[in-house]
């Protein structure tokens, strides 16, 4: 349904101002969401100061630089710290990206950093991704065949490898889905751009036999036809993939194989 | 340790605006939502216009009256650009649905054409028809 406000208990108060590191002479301020399940108050936005001169280059190099030196209780995801993992997932300045990529220097201003919106927040900068992981797992994300398995590997010429390159490098960083309107209010129903693009990824697979079964699988209002090319998802996506325009060819194919 | 159950997780800010960064795609996305609910304010103005005219004279009078006052000037001014701006941004959807134009660059590219479009359209229409 669309919403336009925050429900009460996520309403965003003032949070605590951190103390500035002292006799740092270039200093960069982070306006930070927080949460705590633990104290049954409302989230509010905590301001750090980050002495820039001992800070690497990236978002999360000062957001670990933050939880090292100023406040341990700062919470967020990350692992592999290389564009990889898609654990560090968060909206930074206004858009959704991994805070280990995104560059400090391409932020203007002051660092703004919230959890990916629209999502409920588990603490911090963790938002729950248990519906999300579902709708994946929703769109059969493995090789499906019904012919006998081949004495060596299941073959694919490289015309039809081709057609995979842009979909499977998605990371399920989940930036793509919560940078979408049509996701926020309606995510119960509609799948969102990361579980689509995934969708079409292995339905154009050439070695994948369940193509038909797929196509009904998405045949529905909401589950797909909720895309409505806003674009936020290809705008925002770290990876630089385009969700919008594998939903698209989806549409496209669920209308060839009528006509 | 909180208990999970009981916990009431708040939802993550959202709002276009303030925290998520409004995209030339999006912009473009949602004007053409408003200028397509806004277009059935016309046909409603539009409608009463014909009703008016069908009742009697008087009240045709008082309904041209206003229609054609300088208010009405600038809302058909506004519902013109509303129609133009609608009708293009339905072009760039059949587009997209014919699986072209669906990088960000071109997107954006036909964005801008449908508020440059309807603009230079709405002129045209108020000052040649």
């Amino acid at each position: 349904m669309v919403q336009f406000t925050l429900p009460k208990n996520s309403k965003i108060r003032v949070g605590k101002t951190w103390p500035r590191p002292e006799g740092a002479t270039n200093v960069r301020k982070f306006q930070i969401y927080r949460w705590n399940p633990d104290d049954g108050e409302n989230p509010r936005v905590d301001t750090y100061f980050v002495d820039m001169d001992r800070c690497g280059p990236m978002v999360l190099d000062a957001l670990i630089k933050i939880k090292n030196e100023i406040d341990p209780t700062l919470t967020f995801r990350r692992s592999c710290r290389e564009g990889i993992c898609g654990s560090c997932a968060m909206n930074i300045d206004g858009i959704n990206t991994l805070a280990c990529i995104y560059g400090l220097d391409e932020v203007k201003g002051d660092v703004r950093i919230n959890p990916l919106p629209h999502m409920p927040v588990i603490k911090d900068l963790i938002p729950d991704l248990t519906l999300f992981y579902a709708q994946h797992a929703s769109i059969m994300p493995w090789l499906e065949t019904k012919t006998n398995r081949p004495a060596k590997e299941w073959r694919q010429s490289i015309e039809d490898r081709k057609k995979l390159d842009g979909l499977y490098e998605c990371v399920m960083c989940a930036s793509c889905s919560t940078a979408c309107p049509s996701y926020w209010w309606n995510s119960d129903r509609y799948l969102g751009p990361a579980a689509l693009l995934h969708a079409y990824r292995w339905i154009i697979d050439s070695r994948d036999e369940a193509t038909g079964e797929r196509l009904d699988g998405l045949e529905d209002p909401f589950k797909l036809y909720r895309c409505h090319t806003i674009m936020n998802c290809a705008k925002t996506c770290p990876k630089g993939l385009n969700p919008a325009k594998a939903i698209a060819e989806i549409k496209k194919m669920m209308v060839e194989r009528i006509v | 340790m909180a208990d999970a159950r009981k916990v009431q997780r708040p939802l993550s800010p959202f709002m276009i605006g303030p925290y998520y960064r409004p995209q030339l795609t999006s912009i473009s996305s949602i004007t053409i939502r408003i200028t397509g609910i806004a277009t059935i304010g016309t046909v409603f103005l539009l409608v009463c216009w014909l009703l008016a005219a069908a009742s009697s004279a008087e009240a045709f009078a008082i309904m041209d009256g206003l229609l054609t006052s300088i208010l009405g000037d600038v809302l058909l001014t506004l519902a013109t650009w509303a129609i133009w701006y609608h009708v293009l941004g339905r072009l760039r959807h059949l587009v997209w649905d014919m699986g072209y134009l669906l990088d960000i660059p071109a997107s954006e590219t036909m964005a801008k054409g449908m508020f440059i479009g309807a603009t230079l359209l709405t002129l045209i229409t108020v000052f040649v028809v």
